[in-house]
């Protein structure tokens, strides 16, 4: 157990008394503290730009009753503060008689080692790397033009202490290592990046020289794009490679699956489940319990075991993500997607790693049954709109395909689909599901957290290219 | 209450103290405080409350042109000490970098102007809840309304920026925001839009009932979306959004990407990349301005600066670091522009939707899809089509798409800018880009 009351003035005993109290008449809640150390190193332009560490400590107390959610949180862990964060939760709850829901699933299944990435690993090492990253790149290629690379490493440690004193606990490593180059050549510049990462210690994504690999990567890629023609514009057929392009899975679908958007009914799924939502073949889940991956978590911010949540099976839509409020409303149980960034924000029901499972067909079949269409291999970004449905991303390295042969690298452009029928018009899916290297994070009400995807090659018979050339 | 300037004063000191004896040659700090209060609203019931108070120290330790930084939330003594020691060893470390330095001193903010940044008002939650009553009765009035969200915000922060060369200032902002989410349906389709408004001052905010029908008006319009063929068409951008290019405008100039020569606009100092009669200002000094400063987030004075004058580029956004390795002066933007804007052009909101046949109005984009290093752009989008000056009908599930280079030569704008984001433009209108759509 951690020791976030050692050097407060209040004791844990008196902690829990504070939290029992405010929290009799409610539904749920707890108190969650987080004490998190992150660092970041970072070479750009020749030279080690930043060495950075950060250390942040603080409380967030949360009383729900019915479908009210009263929040307070502070930095300082002390009598005073608790009891002033009591005070606000009460007068937001008036009049509140609720039952307390103290059940809560248990398990003993941990997904990642309890390590602290940074300490394993001396800064000079870290150094190094970053250098011989910078010489290794600039000595492959004259047109490279600017070199960066980062480090970015975190241990959070956290403990949800509920009304009665039940504790659980958690402590999540996570690091990233990063490579941006960019090219320039006849007065033409483009850039290619790729990292890795996930929750173990450094050492296990740089070792061998696996750093090189990534290395290589960005460069492949900046170089295609510095061959790139202006992309199309309009309807056509497109052909998603495996592993990171399923962030299309997660803009489409996933967000559309929240539990918080279906109990409010402002997601366009909300009236779908049993119902079709998909092509026969395409299987979808959602999965917190993959060794050491990104988006894996132990128990989620409200202290659920995480598990493995079917979300489309053959087609069918069968299941939401869920944290406790929404499972509690919509009268089911917590799929363990409650997630918060840190402290300062409140839980909501957020994806983990969402995957789309292998089918049968070879990403070979699917370029030779197009006559006119793109091959997106790789993506920067995506969002989507919850309420229509529509969704985007970029795609960072892209091909045309003419005639069933994939032609010439297409600069990068904008997708545009529609969620709840874009998984409808997937014609083909890929044997070769893969899942991403570990970079991802998801963006919802302003809150950033670690995701993973995952898909095999897909086909899909109708996206619109948001290229330049008519 | 927000910790008082006494408090970060005195751990500010406490720092730069700390950090000379354990060997800094020289260091910086910044303590902050911020309390937000916030209700939220969901179809007209109370759905959330949340009070934040975040504290907030960050130090740069040099040695030498040796350089390392930490930041926590943490202020106990005990923690800042095995935090700073951390810092220095750290510093010691990393390699030196020959740009490295505080600012120049003659750079330096003398004084410190009451730009009118901090209203002492306290709104409690039970009045926050009358306005939000207010705001969400007016917001669902019409049936097609099926989900209202909206949420009422008070922030106050103080902050105290100071280095081992003598500076040390800083004050109190704050800030009042309400906003308003609607959701509205037909039998086709569920479009989702908002309103929201921030103000220094509680007084300034916009009437509830106004936010709340704004929001509601701007849903119910978008219903029954339809989607059009792909062509060229000239662009309309709402206010809204086309405060966005002046965003990336800011990007593609900040010195670090100029430095790194990744960006389009590199080496474009005293060239036209905008059409003639642009102008671009950044205001640091606007009375209770939602960007307003006194300085930058190095303690270097901020002046006005007309950043384009008649479509000509005449300054980069310029810090400490890159302004080194340029061989310019800091011009006072580490951490960015303050309030940036386009000043006006000659020709109203209805004579920019008249001026062309047919026209696409834009309302919403989404996706990251500006480029600064090649300044190719491609987002989806929603809007509406023009014909002859007036709104035919909502069209989504387009893209649209050009390069920043050619869109910043083909922009005309109206002129009906106001300040009510930190940055600024009136409605734009662009000629030249790709819709895709069907």
């Amino acid at each position: 157990m951690s020791n976030f009351f050692e050097k407060s003035d209040i004791s844990r005993s008196e902690a829990e008394n504070i939290i029992s109290d405010t929290l009799q008449k409610c539904d749920d809640g707890e108190l969650y503290i987080e004490n998190s150390k992150s660092e970041s190193i970072l070479l750009d332009d020749n030279k080690i730009k930043n060495s950075s560490y950060n250390s942040d400590l603080g409380f967030g107390f949360r009383a729900i009753s019915d479908e009210v959610v009263a929040y307070s949180h502070s930095n300082e862990i002390s009598k005073n503060s608790l009891k002033q964060s009591s005070e606000n939760l009460k007068s937001t709850l008036k009049s509140v008689k609720g039952t307390y829901n103290h059940e809560i699933p248990k398990s003993n299944k941990k997904y990642y080692e309890n390590i602290n990435p940074i300490e394993q690993k001396s800064l000079n090492e870290k150094i190094k790397i970053l250098n011989e990253v910078n010489n290794y790149l600039r000595s492959k290629d004259d047109n490279i033009k600017q070199v960066t690379a980062n480090f970015l490493g975190e241990q959070k440690s956290v403990e949800i202490i509920r009304s009665g004193g039940e504790t659980l606990t958690d402590v999540r490593p996570l690091i990233r290592f990063n490579v941006s180059v960019m090219l320039e050549k006849n007065g033409r510049k483009e850039t290619g990046v790729y990292g890795v990462g996930g929750r173990q210690s450094y050492d296990s994504y740089l070792k061998d020289d696996n750093w090189k690999s990534v290395c290589d990567e960005a460069l492949r890629i900046a170089s295609v794009n510095l061959e790139s023609k202006p992309a199309p514009a309009g309807e056509m057929k497109v052909v998603l490679g495996p592993g990171w392009p399923a962030i299309l899975i997660h803009e489409a679908v996933g967000h559309g699956l929240e539990g918080d958007f279906n109990r409010k009914k402002t997601s366009a799924f909300h009236n779908l489940m049993g119902q079709k939502v998909a092509s026969e073949g395409v299987t979808i889940v959602d999965d917190g319990t993959i060794d050491n991956r990104r988006g894996s978590l132990t128990i989620d911010d409200e202290g659920t075991p995480t598990e493995k949540t079917v979300l489309i099976e053959n087609g069918i839509l069968k299941n939401f993500m869920q944290d406790r409020l929404n499972a509690r409303l919509m009268k089911t149980k917590s799929t363990g997607s409650g997630r918060r960034e840190n402290y300062r924000h409140i839980v909501l029901p957020r994806m983990r790693n969402t995957m789309m499972l292998s089918g049968n067909q070879t990403q070979d079949e699917m370029i030779k049954s197009v006559d006119k269409g793109i091959f997106a291999v790789s993506f920067g970004g995506g969002q989507v709109d919850i309420t229509s449905g529509k969704f985007v991303f970029n795609c960072t390295e892209a091909y045309e395909i003419v005639n069933g042969k994939i032609g010439s690298p297409i600069k990068g452009a904008t997708l545009i689909g529609d969620g709840p029928s874009i998984l409808k018009e997937v014609s083909m899916v890929g044997n070769d599901m893969m899942m991403d290297p570990g970079i991802g994070t998801c963006g919802k009400a302003g809150q950033g957290v670690p995701v993973g995807v995952a898909q095999p090659s897909i086909l899909i018979n109708k996206m619109t290219v948001g290229g330049t050339k008519l | 209450m927000v910790k008082d300037q006494e408090f970060l004063e005195k751990k500010a000191s406490y720092c730069l103290g700390l950090a000379k004896k354990l060997g800094a040659t020289e260091s910086s700090v910044i303590v902050n405080n911020s309390v937000s209060e916030t209700v939220n609203f969901r179809n007209k019931k109370l759905d959330e409350s949340n009070r934040s108070d975040d504290l907030g120290i960050s130090i740069t330790t040099y040695i030498g042109k040796k350089k390392s930084s930490i930041s926590s939330s943490n202020l106990i003594d005990d923690n800042l000490n095995i935090l700073i020691e951390k810092c220095v060893e750290t510093t010691k470390n990393t390699p030196e970098d020959e740009f490295n330095s505080l600012p120049d001193k003659d750079l330096l903010a003398k004084e410190v102007k009451d730009l009118n940044l901090y209203d002492d008002t306290h709104i409690e939650n039970d009045q926050k809840i009358d306005y939000l009553k207010k705001l969400e009765s007016a917001a669902s009035n019409d049936k097609k309304i099926v989900n209202t969200e909206s949420s009422f915000t008070q922030n106050k922060s103080n902050f105290i920026l100071a280095n081992s060369g003598g500076f040390c200032a800083g004050y109190k902002t704050s800030s009042f925001t309400a906003s308003s989410v609607t959701v509205a349906k037909d039998e086709k389709s569920m479009e989702r839009d908002y309103e929201y408004s921030s103000k220094c001052f509680l007084k300034d905010l916009d009437d509830a009932e106004e936010l709340g029908k704004q929001a509601a008006d701007q849903t119910i319009k978008k219903l029954s979306p339809k989607k059009i063929g792909s062509e060229k068409i000239a662009i309309i951008f709402d206010k809204r959004i086309a405060k966005g290019m002046l965003s990336t405008f800011a990007s593609a100039i900040s010195s670090s990407a100029i430095s790194r020569g990744t960006s389009f606009l590199k080496d474009k100092v005293n060239q036209k990349i905008f059409s003639d009669t642009i102008n671009v200002l950044d205001k640091p000094d606007i009375l209770k301005g939602l960007g307003s400063r006194n300085f930058d987030s190095e303690g270097v004075k901020t002046d006005t600066l007309k950043l384009v004058e008649q479509g000509i580029l005449k300054h980069y956004l310029i810090d400490t670091y890159n302004g080194k390795k340029l061989n310019l002066k800091s011009n006072g933007r580490c951490g960015g522009t303050s309030n940036l804007y386009f000043e006006n052009g000659n020709i109203s909101f209805k004579d920019l939707l008249n001026s062309k046949s047919k026209s696409l109005y834009i309302t919403e984009t989404i996706g990251h899809g500006s480029n600064i290093v090649t300044g190719d752009y491609s987002v989806g989008a929603t809007g509406f089509l023009v014909e002859n000056g007036e709104f035919k009908y909502p069209i989504n599930e387009i893209t649209i798409a050009g390069n920043f280079k050619d869109m910043f030569q083909n922009i005309t704008l109206a002129n009906d800018l106001e300040f009510k984001y930190v940055t600024n433009s009136p409605t734009m209108m662009i000629e030249g880009m790709v819709v895709a759509g069907k």
